[in-house]
């Protein structure tokens, strides 16, 4: 008998407060790709401002208490390249040279995925169930795509949504300014950055700018809607994979 | 060169208001990053891929033995008539150099380019001690001659664009404006010829130094580093300790990448592998030779965290790959190296409490760890020096205090509910019918400053999850 997979999501601080939605639509993709999906209640962030920030202590706190919550599960999914990138690249920084914190931090390293790289390689969603109507061009995001290699599982996915037409634009691996704190403490460079990003989807004439992370979501919505542009739409991967509803 | 590194955040506004600066960086682009991403794809992806590899074996295994291999080349280009010289600062490291001149009588110094003895503040030295300095690199003269500090270190003047220096032109050498790149270069090798004869010092900077036969290797694209190393009766090679690779082995694999890592060429345009003075017989050279080896900083990052820093090989592809560096230029990083790689090494050389703002002024992308030639965790270690400044105090209280609001209430899962439950509310509130906020509170001005906040959607995932919900609306 083949066992359902048991997946922890990691739902993310910044969806959690700003954007339930997605956190919702990925619990329907991991369902709908056959898996048992549980959310820890008492899950909180995953300590990255904190690493970010030269806080060491902070993020040990946290990713103590992100290890405890999930190491259960046979599987931890996030709907953010960031976030999944903290927990499999960074813990085992965070508790290198602890023997026990460190074997705990690989293990669960080796069991989390980004949402998409799950749904693609390890609980295959064959059936996409979103439709979508547009083109839509692909940000990559910093941290999914060089320290996990997402780079080719959403444009798979998003490849199998109905009427969806996927196109390039110019310098899609290219920061687009975000960068947690960085945001707020440089707030005019990273508006800079933004501005670049923005003109890049505008040119690419795309109905929709679709990435996975809230971070970057958050940046270049804001900054499109603060120089004018109403139209473009500005979704997260797993809204357009899990269809609009 | 005077630090201005403190002035990180005015100079990066300065710049993005600068509209001819913005056009300038805007033409730079990624120009470089498109030759190199050519050049990897020409040398064969997974070929380049191991060539990193290499190359950052080898640097790591000169750093892990740098006095001994340091101490071979001493002795190997000793034994081939060089003189090999040290000097633990920028200080120093100008003594040395005018010493040797005081010695020798020399009067006129040809150069190329060097960032060390920009890290020196060389030229003022020199010039102070009545010995002239002429740049001869096309882009360090054209900034000799606007008195400008350079903001790339392969390409010092891309932030001037040719009306500027053809403005510049006009004004020093007095001669009818062109603005024909062929006519301009010709006239600016017209203006250095005479310098170039009459020098009695060469001086250059040393890409690396081989330890086996105590050799200095220099790669340049235009000539003038053969000139400068050749013509003149004495050369002087100023470099970091660090630049010490093992054997001519490793150059002939470090030197595979670092062309393509910088220009995208597969060979600079010339490669010299000087070992030694002119020797009886020679019919070129100089009568003497001089190795000024500067540590100025280098020896604090053995063996520390940072260590990794030292393999660095002066291509410029992080900052040719950094979209920090590509929005506010070079200057902006206020001293000798910018971008990721100047926003270690300022800290470090000059001091982590004078650089405040460059470790934290970046993404952590990525782009430029991807890029480098030996692999250098840039953002790794600009996260480092971020824990060095909050171990040492150096991050305002008002930083430090919502952090640790933030990771007491992120601990905490119940208060943590409450906090974000009633931020939910409040930011949805702000945001109004629009759905967005134009003007956060406190330091949520720094993103609002630039751009919205979209503003939530009003209730927790969190609560929405627990009062039973499990599909979107």
């Amino acid at each position: 008998m083949i066992r359902v997979m048991r997946v922890g999501l990691f739902v993310t601080c910044l969806v959690d407060l700003v954007r339930p939605r997605i956190g919702f639509a990925a619990l329907e993709l991991l369902e709908a790709a056959g898996c048992e999906v549980i959310v820890p209640p008492s899950q909180t962030c995953c300590g990255q401002p904190g690493w970010n920030s030269g806080d060491r202590p902070a993020a040990r706190v946290l990713a103590e208490k992100v290890i405890a919550e999930f190491e259960a599960f046979d599987y931890v999914v996030a709907p953010s390249g960031s976030c999944a990138g903290m927990i499999k690249v960074h813990y085992p920084q965070l508790f290198g040279g602890e023997g026990a914190w460190l074997a705990r931090a690989e293990a669960l390293a080796a069991r989390t995925h980004e949402l998409t790289d799950f749904l693609l390689n390890v609980a295959p969603l064959e059936r996409v169930p979103g439709r979508f109507a547009g083109t839509v061009a692909y940000h990559d995001s910093c941290a999914g795509l060089r320290e996990l290699g997402v780079k080719h599982q959403p444009r798979a996915l998003l490849a199998r949504v109905q009427d969806l037409a996927l196109r390039e634009m110019k310098d899609s691996e290219v920061c687009c300014g975000f960068g947690g704190t960085f945001s707020i403490k440089f707030g005019e460079i990273s508006a800079a950055m933004a501005q670049a990003k923005c003109e890049r989807i505008r040119a690419s004439g795309a109905d929709a700018v679709v990435l996975g992370d809230l971070g970057c979501m958050l940046n270049i919505e804001g900054r499109l809607r603060r120089t004018g542009d109403e139209h473009t739409r500005v979704l997260h991967v797993a809204e357009v994979l899990a269809g609009e509803k | 060169m005077q630090l201005a590194s403190v002035h990180f955040r005015q100079r990066a506004s300065g710049a993005l208001a600068d509209a001819h600066l913005q056009r300038t960086l805007e033409r730079f682009g990624s120009g470089f990053a498109d030759k190199r991403a050519a050049a990897r794809q020409a040398y064969g992806e997974g070929a380049f891929e191991e060539l990193r590899d290499a190359c950052a074996v080898i640097r790591d295994r000169a750093l892990a033995d740098l006095d001994a291999w340091l101490l071979r080349f001493e002795e190997e280009a000793t034994r081939r008539g060089a003189s090999v010289l040290w000097a633990e600062d920028a200080a120093e490291a100008c003594a040395r150099v005018l010493e040797i001149c005081a010695r020798h009588g020399l009067r006129k110094a040809i150069k190329s380019k060097s960032m060390l003895s920009e890290e020196a503040s060389l030229n003022e030295a020199l010039a102070a001690a009545g010995v002239q300095p002429v740049e001869t690199d096309l882009g360090e003269y054209i900034l000799q001659l606007a008195g400008e500090p350079p903001s790339h270190i392969i390409a010092p003047a891309i932030h001037k664009d040719l009306g500027q220096v053809a403005e510049l032109f006009v004004k020093h050498h007095g001669r009818p404006k062109s603005d024909d790149i062929a006519q301009m270069t010709r006239e600016a090798r017209e203006m250095l010829r005479p310098h170039f004869l009459s020098a009695d010092l060469g001086i250059s900077g040393g890409n690396f130094l081989v330890a086996e036969t105590g050799s200095v290797a220099i790669v340049t694209n235009e000539g003038n580093g053969r000139m400068v190393t050749t013509l003149p009766r004495v050369h002087i090679a100023i470099t970091g300790i660090e630049k010490v690779i093992p054997t001519l082995e490793d150059l002939s694999t470090l030197n595979r990448i670092l062309p393509r890592s910088a220009t995208g060429q597969e060979i600079e345009n010339y490669f010299s592998i000087l070992t030694g003075p002119k020797r009886a017989g020679d019919t070129d050279g100089p009568e003497q030779l001089y190795v000024v080896l500067v540590d100025n900083g280098r020896t604090r990052l053995v063996g520390s965290v940072l260590q990794e820093m030292l393999r660095c090989i002066r291509c410029g592809a992080c900052m040719n790959h950094c979209p920090v560096y590509q929005t506010v230029g070079g200057h902006s990083y206020g001293w000798v190296y910018p971008g990721p790689m100047g926003s270690v090494l300022t800290p470090v050389f000059q001091g982590l409490e004078n650089a405040l703002d460059l470790p934290q002024a970046a993404t952590l992308c990525g782009a430029c760890h991807v890029a480098c030639p030996v692999k250098i965790p840039l953002p790794e270690l600009l996260r480092s020096l971020r824990e060095m400044q909050t171990q040492r105090g150096l991050r305002p209280w008002s930083e430090r205090a919502a952090f640790r609001a933030w990771a007491f209430a992120a601990a905490r899962p119940r208060l943590y509910a409450l906090a974000t439950q009633f931020a939910a509310r409040a930011l949805k509130w702000m945001g109004g019918r629009r759905g967005r906020i134009a003007r956060l509170p406190l330091a949520g001005r720094g993103w609002t400053e630039g751009r919205d906040f979209p503003a939530p959607e009003g209730k927790t995932f969190r609560e929405l999850y627990r009062g039973g919900q499990r599909h979107k609306t």
